[in-house]
């Protein structure tokens, strides 16, 4: 088939069978996001991340771990070392191209965990009401009324420092928003009448909940999450740098920050390399989670 | 009579990500101090018309015209401020729902103290005596106590009252008034239009009343025009309507249920594609 | 006669506001039950509290002479089913016809789900073309038409209709109100219908009540309105309405009797 072909059978307004009724939705939101310019750089941005840290190996010139502590400490930035060297004579490059390894793991288990854990308690606590709502949002006060950072380093300091322990620290702050922010979409559409529909068909709750509801509150927890996910990796590498996240020789990007603190004024690459590589992720996640934003808008199902 | 407005050719469409859609396609009519009714289904574009004349169109559409004057005044060239004091001043426009027209944080009172500060140099204490008097006029029966009332402590039939004083306030030549009943009960629906009535016959102003609702319209308008895909389709004198030629209105007239009785089935409209053209 | 659905002083109130106070009335299987009233007139609530959506303060709801358990159980919703006023409303927005009109099916383990959706719509006029669209891709009146084959899916007994053609265009209510009466007969079903509009009532019911403030005004054959014979002013009035504005008539002549009171 040819492109407008294509097109017209992806954007047709009969479709044939549920799976391109599907393709159809989801090109819609796609072309939604593709006309965000940012959004899109955002998520080339998010690509060159997968690829970085899928390929890793053969990107890496060098060993990230092992260094020639004799020849190569702190050199500047060169053809042979395009970020320069640390202090331990470790090549930079290899070393951040490594570390987004580090970096994707932490956002994807942090999300796993977090995002499923608010979805959750936001809707339960949002349909139920009463006296559920009431517990389950207490609770959710309770994690909010804490800095994340504080939190985090309570958790990791009970168990321990370490990249696996500070996923699991990072993970539990940071759930409240979504389970407040689930609650709120829950809110807005437990009376409407496609609710009350499903009511009469006699439906349970957790079938209201889980196949009517939560389909609705996603697409906000999504984007919440995107844009969070730049807040994960400064929280782990907030972490990494008081020397609770990541434990040496592990190139997180956040610990390697912490050991170029001492150069930062001769030696300023050693610092440099990893914190413009947060940066950018963090850039992206942002410019990525606000294309979304307007991308996945389910009011904006139409034209 | 005097022409008030004059429209010619107006035209309305929207960029869309496939081409343009056309909401008013070149329609031509006259308004005099008489009151004129537009009536058309969803998406006829008889709301869109109304915006253009005041200019109120969304930002994004092409508005064009081979005339669009009111008064002599031209209003497609006219600058902000002309436009500006020409709204409210002389030609009024009242909603649908005035819970979205009026300001929630201000009393109804003030509001129309403002509007009509606005557009005349008055005391203040001058404008709270007209502000009675106008409330007055609508048949609120208690001026006093709703001038310090705030819009979500009236009723919808209130609302819609105070809106019409604070549209009315001003003294406008031309009152535009886009579905102002639909969202009423039946009852408190011919109060209003009571009241615009008589506003009609004191004041000698033009109104032109834009509705769904064929037969409200032809019992409070004198001419009537119908708009079919953003075209007038038929413009006949309201009672005369029950002559009207044009399949479309017939239609329309015939496939209401009637208290009186009505065939089982109801007739049903058949569009068809020559309407458009 | 029995009655299939049967209402004993009913009352529903919302912290101590009743808005609906003592309503009393009989629906005849195979009937067309009408509720008129303006708004705050308690019509709506009278079908929320049929189906469960609003809680009974006092008195009884019966069908088929058994009175209704709160909360309402399975074979309830087959008997008894709804079609809301807002079609823009009453439909998921994730989810596509088929979902929507199967969704009921797996709720109650109905066998061959296929078969009777490609039945239901056609049915109500859509036809298989319109399987696998989402909302925002039909018309007003298309909605309306899901909405009442979701409703019939289940082939309940009683269709409790709240102002199914408010929020449509003249020409598509005909449309609408056709299909109903079509499905009516073809189903046998009983029709309990609310509506503000007095020639939509007269136009498909044999009764009606009149509900203004939660009570009821008055209980007549819909014959009385197409001759004129309502006993009570109120109901006078709104057959007046109803007909539309006749110029000259002072404002203050419409309803002579309604006070403007602030909404509480």
């Amino acid at each position: 088939m040819s492109d407008t072909t294509w097109r017209q059978w992806l954007l047709t307004e009969r479709p044939q069978s549920r799976s391109q009724a599907r393709l159809g939705r989801t090109y819609q939101a796609w072309r939604r996001l593709a006309d965000n310019r940012l959004a899109l750089l955002g998520l080339t941005i998010i690509i060159g991340l997968l690829v970085v840290a899928g390929f890793a190996d053969v990107l890496a010139t060098q060993s990230p771990i092992v260094g020639d502590l004799r020849e190569a400490r702190l050199l500047p930035p060169s053809a042979e070392h395009w970020f320069g060297t640390d202090d331990q004579g470790r090549d930079i490059y290899s070393r951040v191209v490594h570390g987004s390894r580090l970096t994707l793991f932490v956002v994807i288990l942090v999300a796993v965990i977090a995002a499923p854990v608010g979805l959750l308690i936001g809707t339960v606590a949002g349909y139920a009401g009463g006296w559920v709502d009431a517990v389950l949002m207490r609770i959710t006060d309770i994690f909010l009324a804490f800095p994340r950072l504080i939190l985090a380093l309570a958790f990791v300091a009970a168990l321990g420092p370490g990249i696996e322990n500070a996923v699991i620290a990072i993970a539990i702050t940071s759930w409240p928003p979504y389970a407040r922010i689930a609650r709120a979409e829950t809110l807005t559409v437990r009376h409407s009448d496609y609710i009350n529909a499903i009511r009469l068909m006699g439906a349970s709750p957790t079938r209201i909940v889980a196949r009517h509801i939560m389909p609705m509150c996603v697409s906000s927890v999504i984007v919440r999450v995107t844009l969070d996910m730049a807040g994960i990796i400064l929280t782990a590498a907030g972490l990494g740098f008081l020397g609770l996240g990541a434990q040496p020789p592990l190139p997180e990007w956040g610990a390697m920050i912490a050991s170029g603190r001492r150069f930062v004024l001769d030696q300023w690459w050693v610092a440099a390399a990893p914190g413009m590589a947060i940066f950018l992720v963090s850039l992206g996640f942002n410019l990525l989670g606000d294309g979304l934003r307007d991308a996945l808008d389910p009011k904006a199902g139409g034209r | 009579m005097s022409t008030l407005l004059e429209v010619e050719n107006l035209r309305v469409r929207f960029p869309t990500r496939d081409g343009f859609f056309d909401a008013v396609r070149g329609i031509s009519f006259t308004v005099g101090q008489e009151r004129v009714g537009i009536v058309g289904e969803s998406g006829s574009g008889k709301s869109q018309t109304g915006r253009a004349i005041l200019g109120l169109t969304p930002p994004n559409a092409i508005v064009t015209a081979d005339r669009l004057s009111f008064d002599g005044v031209n209003l497609r060239s006219a600058d902000a401020r002309t436009r500006r004091t020409l709204r409210g001043g002389r030609i009024a426009m009242v909603l649908q729902d005035p819970k979205f027209s009026l300001n929630p944080v201000m009393t109804i009172g003030r509001q129309i103290m403002e509007t009509l500060r606005a557009h005349m140099k008055v005391s203040r204490s001058f404008a709270r005596m007209r502000t009675l008097d106008m409330l007055q006029a609508v048949q609120i029966r208690d001026p006093e106590r709703v001038f310090d009332l705030y819009p979500h402590e009236v009723s919808g039939g209130m609302g819609q009252r105070a809106m019409i004083a604070m549209m009315l306030i001003a003294d406008p030549d031309l009152l535009i008034a886009d579905e102002p009943t639909s969202a009423l009960d039946v009852t408190v629906q011919l109060q209003v239009l009571g009241i615009l009535d008589q506003l009609v016959v004191n004041r000698g102003m033009g109104i032109i009343f834009i509705s769904h609702d064929l037969r409200l319209v032809s019992s409070f308008c004198d001419r009537v025009l119908v708009m079919y895909g953003g075209r007038i389709v038929e413009e006949i004198a309201a009672n005369r309507l029950t002559k009207a030629k044009h399949p479309y209105t017939q239609g329309l007239l015939g496939c209401l249920p009637r208290m009186s009785g009505s065939p089982h089935p109801l007739a049903v409209l058949d569009r068809k594609q020559e309407w458009l053209d | 006669m029995t009655a299939v659905l049967s209402i004993k002083e009913l009352t529903v109130s919302f912290d101590g506001y009743k808005a609906i106070d003592r309503i009393w009335f009989d629906v005849f299987a195979g009937q067309s039950f009408g509720l008129v009233g303006e708004s705050g007139s308690g019509k709506s609530t009278v079908l929320r509290a049929i189906c469960g959506l609003a809680p009974i303060t006092d008195g009884t709801i019966s069908i088929d002479g058994a009175p209704v358990r709160v909360p309402r159980g399975k074979d309830f919703h087959r008997k008894v089913q709804m079609v809301f006023q807002d079609p823009y409303g009453s439909l998921h927005p994730r989810h596509s016809v088929d979902r929507i009109l199967s969704e009921p099916l797996a709720i109650h383990g109905v066998r061959d789900a296929e078969r009777r959706v490609l039945r239901a719509l056609d049915e109500v006029g859509l036809g298989n073309g319109f399987r696998f669209r989402y909302p925002h891709q039909l018309s007003g009146g298309q909605r309306q038409r899901v909405a009442i084959a979701r409703a019939l899916i289940l082939e309940p007994k009683i269709l409790l209709l709240d102002e199914p053609t408010s929020a449509l265009d003249a020409s598509v209510q005909a449309e609408v109100l056709n299909l109903l009466e079509e499905i009516r007969r073809a189903h046998k079903l009983t029709f309990v219908l609310v509506s503000h509009d007095l020639a939509v009532i007269a136009h498909m019911c044999d009764r009606l009540m009149i509900m203004r403030r939660g009570q009821s005004v008055e209980l007549v054959e819909a014959s009385a309105l197409a001759s004129g014979t309502v006993g009570s002013s109120y109901a006078r009035s709104l057959m007046v309405a109803s007909e539309g504005f006749r110029r000259g008539r002072k404002p203050s002549e419409v309803v002579s009797d309604r006070r403007h009171q602030p909404q509480s």
